[in-house]
């Protein structure tokens, strides 16, 4: 067969495939990153002889993910809006620093809740979201306000809050937190396997309705939409993956010495041959409904669409009656409650707060939104994107840990990776011409 | 009869550089008035502290006579003026509907975008400014410059403006498309808007519009009637800055 032959094959091929992805409407892009984040997991599975997709790892990779992957959803919007945020680890500190005394120090002392008070965590929780918004929304200002530029404002964040949060607690560790704000850490709080199904169940619902809607918008509007079958194979698709991910989290059975322990503490005697799962953690839950609510910003609301049209040409949002600079500052304020969401599930992991906490955080949220397709030309990202940017970036760091590469040698690779999915990314738009 | 717009004695400096200075103009319905001069000479300057972007040292708006602030984009569109910005003003990374729309969303009951309705109003007005227009759901950047054009212009158009300024409406167009805005400049003076035009062509300025103004260094040198006056006369009075010396 000539060379000419093989190349229009291709061409034929390649038109086909097109035609498929444009049916299913779905980002090639998008096919793109879930296709690098399942060679991530199946190269890796194979390199420890499948020790890597056990359903224990599986839990810990996504509680590991969490904290990032929250910021990162934030991170998107100051991206957007052709900003930066150097300051997200620091700010995180500060925010776990406040969360920590508030629970430890200023409440039993100040207002004088016994240790152990059942508003303790919910009150400290929401001195940390005040905390990060007002932080956040401060940074904005220098930056929408004052033209100072985010970069250096967010440099200068790195270090003031980082540092602030030494001055709170005095330099010290501070632990153990509130039990209850322990839940939110990923595995002393997880929702048991009853409800996770139950969740499993109504977010599949959600999700098949939100496309059944969608489609009927489009049909009452007389807009074309794509066919019947290919509606069903993508509901089938979605349904499988948040179920699938269900059952895999409660496959993780919870260690018998542990379940033991628990009936103890009750005063009961564990019945034999008792078993329970894990189920999903209440941080994953946490970033899912982060997930949700800022995926809802973004497509469906006034403030996601000038954050995107101002990204795109600010002069042109300005012209249309836009307050950019009242803008830059509710997207840093957004993306400091991020940080102190993602304080909570920080610190409420390593059940104490710690100074380094968060450190180098600003990295891999950066790296995570770039990863997931955020252009920092601004004006082009997406929430799911970030999500399976930081899903990539912490596979690839925990499989590198289990296949035993030692910690410079994963950090040159995480670096590498990082500058190929940029350039990979502007290959595609040149390729595409979009964006 | 009350113009529909005057500008009165309007000032604006950049850093020491007088960009216009103490321009009068006005516009009554359903007239069209050109603004000509060289690069520089402050035309968009001057229409742009009408449009909101900028914000006059001094003079006074007049809208029916009545004296207005127009400190934002906002508030010109408030009082319904439409601007096709030079520049398009467009976000490129945005489908038509959110262009045409922004700033002025169209909202459910619960307060979300109704993205529906905005395409579906957007292919309304397309299909009549632009019935090749088939892009509706694509980000602007895919488009060519005359169907980028229309877009500014019909987002000018929907919001039932009375008051348009178009500057350099036809500069990116093809002669067809030319046609085209020029079939609807007249359109919409026959329905009693009155419309700015910012244009270097000046033969087409002549065949536009009822009066032309012409601006030189920031100042106005003159405002005629076209019927008045030669393409030649104006010219000159772009060119020299001065006044054709009276017809004996």
């Amino acid at each position: 067969m000539s060379t000419t032959d093989t190349e229009k094959n291709a061409g034929t091929r390649s038109r086909r495939r097109t035609r498929l992805t444009d049916t299913l409407e779905l980002d090639t892009r998008l096919l793109g990153m879930i296709g690098a984040f399942i060679a991530v997991l199946v190269i890796f599975n194979v390199m420890t002889d499948g020790r890597f997709l056990t359903p224990r790892n599986i839990f810990n990779l996504s509680i590991q993910t969490v904290s990032v992957a929250i910021m990162a959803t934030g991170m998107v919007f100051v991206i957007v809006t052709r900003h930066i945020d150097l300051s997200v680890g620091a700010l995180l500190a500060t925010c776990s620093a406040v969360m920590a005394m508030m629970q430890t120090a200023w409440l039993p002392q100040y207002l004088g809740l016994p240790l152990g008070h059942p508003l303790i965590p919910w009150l400290a929780i929401a001195a940390g979201l005040i905390t990060g918004a007002l932080i956040g929304a401060f940074q904005g200002w220098l930056a929408g306000y004052l033209m100072v530029p985010a970069f250096i404002v967010t440099l200068g964040g790195l270090l003031v809050w980082r540092n602030t949060g030494w001055y709170l607690t005095n330099g010290q560790t501070i632990g153990p937190l509130d039990p209850t704000f322990q839940m939110f850490g990923g595995i002393n709080g997880t929702l048991g396997e009853t409800w996770s199904w139950i969740f499993g169940v109504a977010a599949t619902l959600a999700a098949l309705g939100a496309l059944w809607f969608a489609r009927r918008d489009k049909q009452r509007h007389g807009f074309q939409v794509k066919p019947l079958w290919a509606e069903i194979v993508l509901a089938g698709l979605i349904a499988a993956v948040i179920l699938g991910f269900i059952a895999v989290l409660n496959s993780y059975q919870i260690p018998e010495a542990r379940l033991r322990r628990t009936f103890e503490a009750r005063g009961e005697v564990m019945p034999e041959g008792y078993t329970e799962a894990y189920g999903l953690p209440y941080s994953v839950l946490l970033l899912i409904v982060v997930a949700v609510v800022m995926t809802v910003i973004a497509r469906k609301t006034r403030l996601g669409r000038y954050i995107f049209a101002t990204g795109g040409n600010p002069q042109a949002a300005e012209l249309s009656g836009i307050n950019t600079r009242l803008l830059t500052v509710k997207v840093f304020a957004i993306m400091g409650a991020l940080c102190a969401i993602s304080a909570v599930v920080a610190s409420a992991r390593l059940t104490n707060h710690s100074n380094d906490i968060g450190t180098l955080d600003e990295l891999r949220v950066i790296a995570a939104a770039v990863i997931g397709g955020t252009a920092l030309a601004g004006g082009i990202g997406t929430i799911y994107g970030a999500i399976l940017g930081a899903l990539i970036m912490q596979s690839l760091q925990s499989g590198m840990a289990m296949v035993g590469v030692d910690a410079p040698l994963q950090n040159i690779v995480v670096g590498s990776v990082l500058v190929l999915a940029v350039l990979i990314d502007i290959i595609y738009r040149r390729r595409t011409g979009r964006g | 009869m009350t113009p529909l717009v005057e500008m009165r004695n309007i000032s604006i400096a950049f850093g020491g550089v007088q960009a216009v200075d103490d321009v009068s103009i006005d516009l009554h319905p359903g007239e069209v008035v050109g603004l000509l001069g060289h690069n520089g000479a402050g035309k968009s300057t001057l229409i742009k502290i009408l449009s909101g972007a900028y914000k006059a040292d001094s003079g006074e708006i007049l809208i029916d006579g009545e004296k207005v602030e127009i400190n934002s984009p906002r508030d010109a569109r408030a009082h319904n003026i439409e601007t096709i910005h030079q520049t398009l003003a467009l976000a490129d990374n945005l489908p038509a509907p959110a262009n045409l729309f922004l700033g002025r969303e169209l909202r459910t009951m619960f307060g979300f975008l109704d993205d529906s309705r905005m395409e579906s109003e957007t292919r309304k007005i397309m299909a009549r400014l632009n019935p090749n227009f088939k892009k509706v759901a694509e980000p602007v950047s895919a488009l060519s410059g005359g169907q980028r054009q229309s877009v500014a212009i019909a987002r000018a158009v929907y919001f039932n403006a009375r008051i348009l300024i178009m500057d350099e409406p036809t500069a990116a167009l093809g002669v067809h498309e030319t046609k085209m805005v020029a079939d609807l400049i007249m359109e919409l003076k026959a329905q009693g808007l009155g419309i700015f035009l910012i244009s270097h062509d000046t033969r087409e300025m002549m065949s536009l519009c009822d009066r032309v103004s012409v601006m030189k260094n920031g100042q106005l040198i003159g405002t005629e009637r076209v019927e008045d006056v030669t393409e030649d006369e104006i010219l000159s009075m772009i060119i020299l800055g001065k006044k054709a010396p009276e017809a004996v």
